[in-house]
């Protein structure tokens, strides 16, 4: 069989294209966005109906509709889009060919049916109001499962493509050395990948036999441990996968290098070695499993998994300080800092999505994570509070940021609407962080997740929430529609100038065929590091200052949280 | 840069920069002093989750709860007669969790030691107590036995916070605390 060694260079940037890698990472970022454009209207039906004022849906139209909301933007938007970055990191980051381009379509297309099979059981046959948790017993349409499994083993073969891909490109050395710091980011999170596509068959195709009749029973605890090694876990891919993102925007925009090759990689490795048993912070509440299981996984072995993060907080933006101070911006503690493209949105997003996922996303993310705070924090929208900062800011607002390289570079096309795209991350941004703080505001105070009524309306028992309480849940409706418009402000800009921008004439641009099984002459990557010297010096001291304000109010809240703990009902 | 290869051979010899060393010992410790925070709870805080839970039969948790009742009974509230059960300080209560509703309502005595069971009927539930937001998951088919020590006087509401289909909002119970 011919192989398709076709490649372009990209004339702005350098990068090298594989044709078939970049089809299947234009096929996969259109898909994203759909799906994202499906998510970010539901999330109008969310929004208008959890603030009460406005109480807009009925409750079997909310449920479904948080369903569906949930499993779009969760699953569908980001895995779709982490099927580009791996490809892009796999391919165009090492120079190499795409290990089978028709398995990864094949792939591709799987992900696109199970996408739509398990749209159709939540949205068209509205038999499946199971939110994205789908908890047995509370049985879903056999279609919903199915759906998901199909999108799982489509996201499978697109993680060993990658994998072949790197395969691929050690045996045809297109590259000298050791793999990109992002190429190897984007392996972590494949690793992270594989472990919970492997998790999710393990419950989820029972779960399907089960939906028809083949099995008697799910156990309700066994359901929810399994689940959660799939549903949490793949939310650690997205950990890793824009962390990655975060480097290469900073290596993209400031030609930032990392400030130790070996601090962010063992970063890496031990997001693969401990971000997985973080799993069991979602049993905390749960019966059965006995406190030294809970205290040894969620505190992920020694929280080592959060000192990774804590590790990346500081080596992305340092990294960008030093490359900034080299450009001379070296006065004071933040010249650096202001003197950055704020206007940029690559950079603003990409900023913004660091320091909501730490200060925010990644803060909270801990203290839900505590035992016994637990008690005072499960299954209250504290619990959306955390993972808006995480995915919608952390993860969403990364892949955003660089979709705003990708579409000159990959699709080439001009950026349309650019005063609208300079905006975008500050007001996606800005609005998402807001409802975070207003979720994990009014979950402090008990308010359910879940949840369409908490007047109680027409109850016999009722309960009225404090006011603070309804005036948290306002304030993030109003800011929920700024993160709505936010969003389709992205939508806007991204499929405009994906199908009608201004095309970028690129005169020596042509595919260069070669012949089959014949690799490209390698064309080693200048050195990006000719020395790191022997640096032991003090290089990013702003960088470092805002770390140490990230620190104080870590601890401050920490503590805090164990004191509204103390107050409660002593139970044993 | 991040998205090139490292030609350098050996970058895992390069130190590190010295606010990358401090950064990772101060994340460390803090790892540890948070890992260390819940075991010292477990020994000198209140508040710890019991995990003892057996396995049980609807049919047989609910004729545990109907025993209770019978015994206990003060009263009934509300048009549906829900019974409000006051159990001994020291004794099993037991709170049925099911489609879509708590029953009984308690009435337990401040400072004084119960041992609350929780279990559903039918699909997950959540024990949401409020004001006090105390959260806990209740499954079908585990009998989950907390001893709690209502330490405030007042009338609690009990949310559900799980989701349990389409009328979970409307899933809400009520402990008296005298």
């Amino acid at each position: 069989m011919a192989v398709n060694r076709n490649f372009r260079t990209c004339p702005t940037t350098g990068l090298l294209f594989h044709e078939p890698a970049e089809k299947l990472m234009k096929a996969n970022a259109v898909a994203a966005v759909v799906s994202l454009l499906v998510g970010g209207l539901l999330a109008i039906g969310v929004v208008g109906t959890r603030w009460q004022a406005l109480h807009w849906l009925g409750p079997d139209t909310y449920y479904q509709t948080l369903t569906a909301h949930g499993i779009n933007m969760l699953i569908f938007w980001i895995i779709f889009f982490e099927m580009a970055v791996l490809y892009f990191a796999g391919s165009t980051l090492l120079r190499s060919r795409l290990a089978a381009p028709g398995m990864a379509w094949a792939g591709f297309w799987l992900m696109v049916i199970g996408a739509l099979a398990n749209n159709y059981a939540v949205l068209w046959r509205g038999d499946s109001s199971v939110m994205f948790t789908s908890y047995a017993p509370m049985p879903a349409s056999p279609f919903f499962y199915l759906g998901l499994i199909l999108f799982a083993v489509g996201a499978l073969i697109g993680c060993f493509v990658f994998l072949g891909t790197l395969v691929v490109a050690k045996n045809e050395r297109t590259y000298h050395g050791s793999i990109p710091l992002v190429t190897f980011g984007a392996l972590a999170a494949c690793i992270i990948a594989v472990f919970t596509i492997a998790s999710g068959a393990i419950i989820l195709v029972p779960t399907f036999l089960w939906s028809v009749g083949l099995v008697p029973q799910i156990d309700s605890l066994l359901y929810r441990q399994v689940w959660w090694a799939f549903g949490h876990s793949s939310q650690q891919i997205n950990v890793s996968a824009h962390v990655a993102v975060w480097y290469a925007i900073a290596a993209i925009v400031f030609g930032a290098r990392p400030m130790s090759e070996k601090v962010s990689r063992m970063a890496f490795l031990m997001y693969i070695l401990f971000l997985q048993i973080a799993s069991a912070h979602h049993l905390l509440a749960d019966p059965g499993l006995t406190s030294h299981w809970k205290i040894f996984n969620t505190s992920y072995a020694m929280y080592l998994a959060v000192v990774a993060s804590m590790v990346h907080g500081l080596t992305v933006p340092g990294s960008i300080e030093v490359a900034q101070r080299n450009k001379g911006y070296t006065r004071g503690l933040f010249e650096w800092l202001r003197k950055a493209p704020w206007g940029n949105p690559v950079f603003s997003g990409m900023i913004l999505s660091l320091l909501s996922f730490g200060f925010i996303g990644g803060i909270s993310g801990v203290i839900m994570g505590v035992e016994q705070i637990n008690l005072i924090v499960h299954n209250t929208v504290y619990v959306p509070g955390h993972f808006h900062a995480t995915v919608a800011v952390g993860t969403t607002l990364a892949f955003m940021a660089l979709t705003y390289f990708l579409i000159p570079v990959l699709f080439r096309r001009e950026l349309a609407f650019p005063a609208l795209a300079k905006w975008q991350p500050y007001v996606f941004g800005l609005g998402t962080s807001a409802v975070a703080l207003f979720l994990l505001g009014a979950g402090t105070l008990g308010v359910p997740r879940r949840h369409w009524d908490i007047s109680f309306a027409g109850n016999a028992l009722p309960y009225e929430y404090p006011g603070a309480a309804w005036l948290m849940m306002a304030a993030m409706g109003i800011t929920g529609f700024v993160a709505v418009v936010g969003g389709a402000m992205y939508l806007l800009v991204t499929v405009y100038s994906v199908f009608f921008g201004k095309r970028i004439p690129t005169p020596d641009f042509a595919y260069l065929p070669a012949r089959a099984n014949v690799a490209p002459a390698p064309t080693p990557v200048a050195a990006a590091i000719t020395s790191h010297g022997v640096s032991a010096g003090f290089s990013a001291p702003g960088t470092f200052v805002l770390a140490m304000v990230f620190l104080v109010a870590f601890v401050l809240y920490y503590f805090v949280n164990w004191g509204y703990l103390s107050t409660v009902w002593p139970m044993r | 840069m991040a998205i090139q290869p490292v030609a350098e051979r050996n970058w895992w010899k390069i130190p590190m920069d010295r606010e990358e060393a401090v950064w990772v010992t101060i994340a460390l410790v803090w790892g540890v002093i948070m890992f260390l925070m819940m075991p010292y709870w477990h020994v000198y805080g209140q508040q710890n989750l019991a995990h003892t839970a057996v396995r049980m039969t609807p049919a047989e948790y609910m004729k545990r709860a109907e025993q209770m009742v019978a015994q206990y009974k003060v009263r009934e509230e509300t048009a549906q007669n829900i019974p409000v059960v006051a159990p001994p300080p020291g004794s099993d209560v037991y709170l049925v969790a099911r489609l879509w509703s708590w029953w009984p309502i308690l009435e337990l005595e401040m400072g004084k030691e119960y041992r609350l069971h929780l279990m559903s009927m039918d699909w997950l539930h959540g024990f949401s107590l409020q004001p006090e937001n105390v959260n806990i998951q209740v499954h079908p088919g585990y009998d989950h036995t907390v001893t709690i020590t209502p330490n405030k006087k007042g009338t609690y509401a009990i949310v559900c916070n799980e989701y349990c289909g389409v009328n979970h909002h409307a899933m809400i119970g009520r402990i008296y605390v005298k």
